[in-house]
């Protein structure tokens, strides 16, 4: 257990123990969140809409996005891996975004209410089952194997998700989770001890 | 700053918010008053759930290498691969590192990962004194790369999304892949449920046991 200084912007405290992160302040955390988040709710749209890739074989023209490849899994028998494919490539990243984009706004109060708390108590498990990143290079596994037989051609979704990669490794890189929680509304009955409370913080 | 854990004073941390809390005096445990999460000293029935995810990771991995994950259909006939069998397709003078990523990425990562946690496993139930820092290393890299393992059920579903050219050649998954896909999610479930403070809480640092 240790008490946590209080940090000029850019530097971190860390564990003396096990040698984890435990803060990093961050230059206008709040802002940069709301523009990347935004910037990446825009990107997930148009991933999520346009083909993602392309093939030409013998006169035939296929196309693919996302939802079509755990739709293909569906309906060739594999329920459960479809499913998780859904959840992992488009639920998780999804939710990721929308919680943060609503987590940003809802922390520019000067005291955040308390579903700005609940909604950030359950972000981490979003982030945690966000694989868009192991996509992209399965994706390009995929498209590399397929090369050897047919013409394959990137679509606009592959960029956007590529793109997509960076922003949420942006936001991961600028929110600061610690800050927020400092501000938001207690449970109903339990009121902030204000000077104390600062002091007695450990890293989640 | 104290070298004793927050536990071994009685207090609570967080593991949503962070906060610090003494519990009430008349519950053991309780809730975060700041966020509401429920509080334990350390996460409940940690180890045993832990070990319950290994075990069923450990037991899939067997069908998931030696079953097929995809089958290829051509006007000549059908053919199975199993992962390593992908792998060595995709070796060529041009392919190979790809191939490697691949090999990494399906056949290493799990193994290791089954094998990581068993060890941290066994060495906490045992209460090491040996290693912390080791260990501490070890559970941080195992939960950062085990998303990786991934890779292969993308390859899979995007190769059987494209390849649709009937009647001339199509791909559809073989069952080897469920068994796959339930290793990665098993051994992630394995990573969340072991509580890492567990590896620092020994004898040595003269600290009493939350199970």
């Amino acid at each position: 257990m240790q008490r946590l200084p209080d940090l000029a912007v850019g530097a971190s405290a860390r564990c003396p123990r096990c040698d984890r992160e435990l803060w990093r302040r961050r230059d206008r955390s709040l802002e940069r969140t709301l523009a990347l988040s935004l910037a990446a709710a825009i990107l997930y749209v148009v991933a999520n809409s346009v083909p993602m890739l392309s093939l030409d074989a013998v006169g035939h023209r296929a196309s693919t996005t996302v939802i079509g490849g755990a739709q293909q899994l569906w309906h060739d028998g594999r329920e459960a891996v479809a499913a998780l494919v859904l959840f992992t490539a488009v639920v998780a990243p999804g939710l990721q975004i929308v919680l943060m984009l609503v987590i940003g706004l809802g922390a520019r109060r000067a005291r955040p209410r308390r579903w700005v708390a609940m909604l950030l108590r359950h972000h981490p498990t979003t982030t945690l089952w966000s694989m868009i990143e192991v996509m992209i290079i399965g994706v390009l596994v995929a498209l590399i194997k397929i090369a050897d037989y047919a013409t394959v051609v990137p679509g606009t979704a592959l960029f956007a998700l590529g793109a997509l990669v960076f922003l949420l490794a942006g936001l991961q890189a600028s929110f600061d989770r610690r800050e927020v929680w400092q501000r938001v509304e207690w449970v109903a009955g339990a009121a902030p001890p204000d000077e104390l409370h600062a002091a007695v913080e450990v890293a989640p | 700053m104290s070298d004793a854990s927050a536990a071994a004073l009685g207090l609570q941390g967080c593991e949503a918010c962070g906060l610090l809390s003494r519990p009430p005096a008349a519950a053991d445990e309780g809730r975060c008053p700041r966020c509401d999460e429920e509080l334990t000293f350390r996460k409940p029935a940690s180890v045993e759930r832990a070990w319950a995810f290994v075990i069923a990771a450990a037991i899939c991995y067997v069908p998931a290498n030696l079953l097929p994950v995809m089958t290829t259909t051509t006007a000549t006939g059908s053919d199975s691969d199993t992962i390593l069998q992908g792998v060595v397709l995709l070796w060529s003078p041009t392919g190979w590192p790809l191939s490697i990523i691949v090999l990494v990425a399906s056949i290493m990562i799990p193994s290791a990962k089954i094998l990581a946690l068993v060890y941290l496993l066994i060495s906490v139930q045992r209460g090491s004194a040996h290693n912390h820092h080791e260990r501490m290393r070890l559970y941080r890299i195992v939960a950062i790369i085990g998303r990786w393992s991934m890779i292969d059920v993308f390859v899979d579903t995007f190769t059987v999304s494209l390849v649709q050219l009937q009647p001339l050649m199509s791909v559809s998954p073989a069952p080897g892949l469920f068994f796959f896909a339930a290793v990665v999610v098993l051994t992630m479930l394995a990573v969340e449920s072991f509580d890492p403070r567990l590896i620092w809480d020994c004898p040595a640092f003269g600290e009493v046991r939350h199970a």
